[in-house]
């Protein structure tokens, strides 16, 4: 996919995310919009899994550690061809699969997530079986910034660098917010970079709505030899939406009828222009 | 003699937490209230604007949370822990073991959300495990109000209490009380919201208000009396209470938004056979599954938590 398709693949997955979230009246909808770029570039220009491989132990994995933002991940999946993406007008109903969070009932999810902070450590057995088992595959995990105030996931930093990891990839959606507050308010984070470079990692930042960074950045894995990739997406929380970027409540606001024409009409305006 | 229900006033039990810990707070400064970004969901905004000095936020690290707590409380402070108690009792079980339980650090821990009031965001945000694993840790009181009043009454107790307490309750509006007779409420006694004398539910939290509404609509169309007790606390049982109501070997149904397994109904189980009883008894929980998916409403109809799953339930004691 060109640069161009990837710009209006995220248009696209941005209206579906908002139309699953209204149509259920349920939802993380600022942490989805965060992060679908991302998750667009993962899916569509790095990973090896497909609805065809998904049973293949080779494919590479991805699990989503920032599992409340559920509703990107399966408009991709959905798009990856995993299901009919009409199943997702069941999103949240009673009896449905398709729940507010990360479930393996879905094809193309790895592993149910949800409660946050468990999914770096699983990435990293995935990390460890693939070495032992000599598979060439590589291992992605999305985490959140306030999700980082969970002492599991430094357990786990701790541990991908001590078994030299560079199979595994954490991508961290840096939004700067999270439900109460912005991560300074409620639980500072800085200096992430020396942090992690710190633990072992080897970091990089960069712009989490740029596909050509994204790109180009999860191209260039590992960072380097022996150590693990540890990617700072900067990222804006309700990204494409203006009245919802960068404000609280749309973490897991869901639009009236006005506000989701409004969104939808912005939307088509950004198309245009990439268009143009 | 039917209960005046009291109007489903639609306040959430987790409004008035919020709103009693504010009245506490006002007058007492060794109130503190410890937050895993969950002070939204706490519904303690308020608080924190009107108390600032008084509470200490975390971050999303709930294991912290306990242990800051356990640090707070050993230091005289009245420390209340307010998290989903999902995260609450199963993230942070070791430290509410050792550092609160065994340690006999008084904290006051708040289950927020409890049960499967998150309904559709599933198992992760479900806690159908607390009553069970806390029921196994000495030195911990394990309390689910089922109305306003309760709620209210709990937590100010709670307050006054030297030894670990943990309170769950759910986001729905509940009546602000379930019986109006009854105005009086101690941790570790039963309240008795509705008498009748052929057949009982024991139940505890936001199941009461079914077996409520199931008993009247059992005394107008059955003609069946129903006792219901709200059994509020969990641990220490009101052993004398299911002593009395057993005597009179009608059927005993206990009720509760919690697991099947190592909860209420197993407890009043447990107690009333060892102590010789036979009444024909039916525990109603969420069964050993995964858990259907959809609201809370849903999920307690699913189940027969509901009105007319309770009737049914009845019948089948009392016309075997
Ligand atoms: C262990 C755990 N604690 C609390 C929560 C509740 N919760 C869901 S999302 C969230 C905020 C997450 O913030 P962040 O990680 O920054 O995610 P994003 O901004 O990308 O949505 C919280 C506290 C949870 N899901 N799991
Ligand atoms: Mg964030």
């Amino acid at each position: 996919m060109t640069i161009q398709e990837l710009e209006l693949k995220s248009v696209e997955y941005r209206e579906k995310i908002l139309r699953y979230i209204y149509n259920a009246k349920a939802g993380h909808t600022g942490g989805s919009l965060s992060v679908v770029d991302i998750l667009n570039v993962l899916y569509n220009r790095i990973m090896n899994v497909s609805p065809e491989n998904f049973h293949l132990n080779e494919r590479d994995r991805y699990v989503q550690s920032k599992g409340h933002c559920v509703e990107a991940l399966y408009v991709v999946l959905a798009d990856q061809g995993f299901f009919p993406e009409e199943d997702l007008l069941t999103l949240c109903r009673y009896q449905s699969p398709y729940i507010g969070h990360p479930t393996k009932k879905i094809k193309g999810v790895e592993q149910n997530t949800g409660g946050l902070g468990h999914g770096l450590a699983i990435c990293a057995g995935n990390a460890i079986a693939a070495k032992k088992d000599g598979l060439p595959l590589k291992v992605f995990t999305i985490m959140g910034d306030g999700e980082l105030a969970e002492g599991s996931n430094w357990e786990a930093f701790m541990l991908a660098s001590h078994y030299k990891l560079d199979n595994l990839c954490a991508i961290l959606d840096y939004n700067k917010l999270q439900i109460s507050g912005t991560n300074t308010e409620v639980m500072g984070l800085e200096p992430i970079d020396k942090k992690l470079e710190a633990f072992g990692w080897a970091v990089r930042h960069v712009d989490g709505h740029n596909f050509e960074e994204l790109t180009s950045t999860l191209e260039s894995l590992p960072f380097e030899t022996g150590k693990p990739s540890f990617i700072i997406a900067h990222t804006t929380k309700g990204k494409g939406v203006s009245y919802m970027e960068n404000t609280l409540k749309w973490h897991h606001g869901v639009p009236d009828k006005e506000q989701y024409a409004a969104a939808m009409e912005e939307l088509e305006g950004i198309r245009t222009k990439i268009l143009e | 003699m039917a209960t005046e229900v009291i109007k489903t006033a639609e306040t959430a039990n987790l409004e008035v937490f919020s709103a009693t810990l504010q009245e506490l707070a006002a007058h007492d400064r060794d109130i503190l209230v410890v937050t895993s970004d969950s002070r939204g969901s706490g519904k303690l905004g308020p608080f924190g604007v009107k108390f600032p000095d008084q509470i200490i936020e975390v971050g999303i690290a709930e294991q912290n949370l306990v242990g800051v707590a356990a640090g707070l409380a050993s230091m005289g402070k009245k420390a209340f822990a307010v998290s989903p108690a999902c995260f609450l009792t199963a993230r942070s079980l070791e430290q509410i073991k050792n550092d609160v339980a065994y340690s006999d650090n008084p904290v006051k821990l708040i289950g927020i959300s409890a049960g499967v009031s998150y309904g559709a965001l599933g198992t992760t945000h479900h806690s159908l495990h607390d009553y069970a694993v806390l029921r196994a840790i000495n030195n911990i009181t394990i309390i689910a109000p089922a109305d306003n009043f309760e709620t209210a009454e709990a937590i100010r107790q709670a307050a006054e209490t030297e030894s670990p307490v943990y309170i769950r309750f759910g986001k729905k509006g509940m009546p602000d009380n379930l019986s109006r007779q009854i105005s009086e409420f101690r941790i570790g006694k039963g309240r008795v919201v509705r008498e009748g004398g052929d057949l009982t539910f024991v139940a505890t939290g936001e199941a009461v208000l079914p077996c409520v509404k199931a008993a009247d609509l059992l005394e107008q169309t059955y003609n069946v009396r129903c006792k219901v007790i709200s059994m509020h606390t969990i641990k220490p049982l009101d052993e004398a209470l299911l002593f009395e109501t057993a005597g009179n070997n009608q059927p005993i149904i206990t009720v509760e938004e919690h697991s099947v397994n190592g909860g209420l109904g197993e407890a009043v189980a447990s107690f009333l056979f060892q102590k010789g009883f036979r009444n024909s008894f039916k525990i109603v929980a969420l069964p050993d599954e995964h858990t259907v998916s959809g609201s809370q409403t849903e999920i307690f109809e699913h189940y027969g938590i509901s009105e007319k799953g309770l009737v049914q339930t009845a019948l089948s004691l009392i016309q075997p």
